[in-house]
């Protein structure tokens, strides 16, 4: 008799626990405020990242095409797995001396691992995270960029 | 002429054997178990590791003190702070630096973030694997809300490399009290959603409880550490017995059962979401103002000699073991990995139970496949 008394009691705790879960279950599913789902594809125009999130090096330049680089290559020397090269080249300046000056400075988005260290030892602040993150390309050449806009030189008042 | 019958009867020969993995949803991983099976019941289970070993120890060679944080994100990438965390701690530790208030309250927050994060995840798959597809949405929804706050400090959601030996990379956001205090508001109301779902279905009570028991003992002798040990009674929070950071201004209680089963396993972690979040408001109000990282030099030496440094990760103790020849790059880094030792129980556990019960074990124990093979 106890037996088939605890049988049936099981029976009905589960059903209650079930229902339970169940009542959670059916308000979220009736309780249109608490969707919380963000239709990316669509939203991309509305879409705004948080402004530190890690999407992308970049080099910011200013109106006049001037950036911050000197070419010093410590971005270089502190990356972890080589994914930034800095080529730098010697001009004469007007005054007849010889100058050091950034070339092409080159970053290779496809094996980044976005540390930031780059952006965090850089003497000068030249780099920076930009927060785009569709990446996606077809041609894995894409992927190796150059930062320093074509014709851009080196802000005045920077110290080498 | 009469042929001798071959007896055919031998256990061995009627062992089944059957591959688990490496791409099975329920091994949250690349991670092969290869089970022999004597009709549904498990006899033995062998797991093979090494799918994603990327030889981490290996490449921390190579590297400067600064840069191998980026790597020790990639271990157990749920823990991430935790596992930048443990590496700066011993560095700080060799160079005998003296760090920041702020920076100690910093990693704290952000270390018990980690483990809420880490384990409302562990709640939502466990769900899963047994059935309940609706806890994983859920559960991904209220991780969502913590994933926004490293991202909007760190600018990274899981892999954060948000430590650095002196200090934090950059300064809390201002927003980051706001923020966690919302979703603590948020946390504490649907916590008893959690159990109203999972931890009082019927369903789930009979496929967990009495499930691969483990006794004190044993727990100790297999080095089960993190809250599958803490379930079977060993006492072996790292926060508690050796504090680091802030641990020691802040009080908490160990989660500790006697049973030892899947079922106390699992509790264990929902309860140390709320010793978590306990711990969070008593610090979130009385960050103290100062510098967020003590300045450097640009080349780390460490002094020649042996260092260790363990911190509690959501799965276990971490513990890391560097060596110092005096050059810039370490000449040998060990990391004592949670997950790799608690594997090693896996095989006791599982004997003897049926195979639905093996996802059930595997589940509870919270593996995090690339810190097994790192």
């Amino acid at each position: 008799m106890r037996s088939i008394i605890n049988y049936l009691k099981d029976i009905f705790l589960g059903v209650r626990s079930l229902l339970k879960g169940m009542k959670v279950t059916s308000r979220y599913f009736w309780s249109p405020r608490s969707i919380v789902t963000e239709k990316y594809p669509e939203n991309r125009k509305t879409l705004v990242m948080l402004e530190r999130s890690k999407g992308e090096v970049i080099m910011p330049h200013n109106d006049k095409n001037e950036h911050h680089c000197t070419g010093c290559g410590i971005c270089q020397i502190n990356c972890p797995n080589g994914s930034i090269e800095v080529i730098s080249k010697i001009i004469d300046t007007e005054d007849g001396k010889k100058k050091k000056i950034i070339d092409k400075h080159i970053y290779k988005l496809g094996q980044c691992t976005f540390c930031g260290l780059c952006v965090k030892t850089c003497p000068s602040n030249a780099l920076a995270f930009s927060t785009k993150f569709e990446h996606a390309v077809f041609n894995k050449a894409l992927l190796i960029k150059v930062l320093n806009k074509p014709g851009s030189q080196l802000m005045k008042g920077v110290e080498q | 002429m009469e042929e001798k019958v071959k007896d055919i009867d031998t256990d061995e020969q009627q062992e089944y054997i059957i591959n688990i993995g490496p791409q099975h949803p329920s091994t949250h991983g690349v991670m092969r178990l290869v089970v022999s099976l004597k009709g549904e019941t498990v006899k033995n289970v062998e797991p093979h590791l090494g799918y994603i070993h990327r030889g981490i120890e290996k490449m921390c060679e190579s590297l400067t003190y600064q840069q191998i944080i980026h790597l020790t994100d990639r271990m157990d990438y749920l823990a991430a702070h935790m596992n930048n965390e443990v590496v700066c701690l011993a560095v700080e530790k060799a160079l005998e630096i003296e760090i920041p208030d702020r920076v100690k309250v910093i990693r704290t927050l952000m270390s018990e973030l980690t483990r809420i994060q880490s384990h409302e995840l562990f709640w939502a798959s466990y769900g899963m694997d047994l059935g309940g597809q609706t806890c994983y949405f859920y559960g991904l929804r209220d991780r969502e809300m913590v994933l926004d706050i490293f991202e909007e400090t760190t600018g990274g959601r899981m892999i954060v490399s948000y430590n650095c030996p002196g200090g934090v990379m950059y300064d809390l956001h201002p927003n980051f009290q706001k923020r966690v205090k919302e979703f603590l508001k948020h946390f504490r109301k649907v916590l008893p959603e959690y159990d109203d779902i999972l931890t009082n279905n019927v369903i789930f009570h009979e496929r967990t409880v009495g499930i691969g028991p483990l006794s004190l003992n044993e727990a100790i002798s297999y080095g089960i550490t993190g809250p599958s040990g803490r379930a079977s009674g060993f006492s072996c929070d790292v926060r508690k017995h050796e504090p680091y950071s802030a641990y020691d201004r802040v009080k908490f209680n160990e989660v500790l059962y006697a049973e030892g089963d899947a079922f106390h396993r699992y509790l264990a972690r929902v309860e140390e979401m709320r010793e978590s979040m306990n711990i969070i408001d008593q610090l979130i109000d009385n960050i103290p103002e100062g510098p967020y990282a003590v300045k450097m030099k640009p080349v780390i030496r460490l002094p020649e000699g042996e260092y260790y440094q363990r911190v509690e990760t959501p799965r276990g103790e971490l513990g890391v073991f560097i060596i110092s020849d005096g050059n810039k790059t370490p000449y040998r880094v060990h990391f004592r990995t949670p997950n790799f030792a608690n594997l090693s129980v896996l095989n006791h556990l599982v004997k003897g139970f049926k195979i639905a019960d093996l996802i059930s074990i595997f589940g509870s124990l919270d593996f995090v496949i690339p810190d097994i093979d790192r």
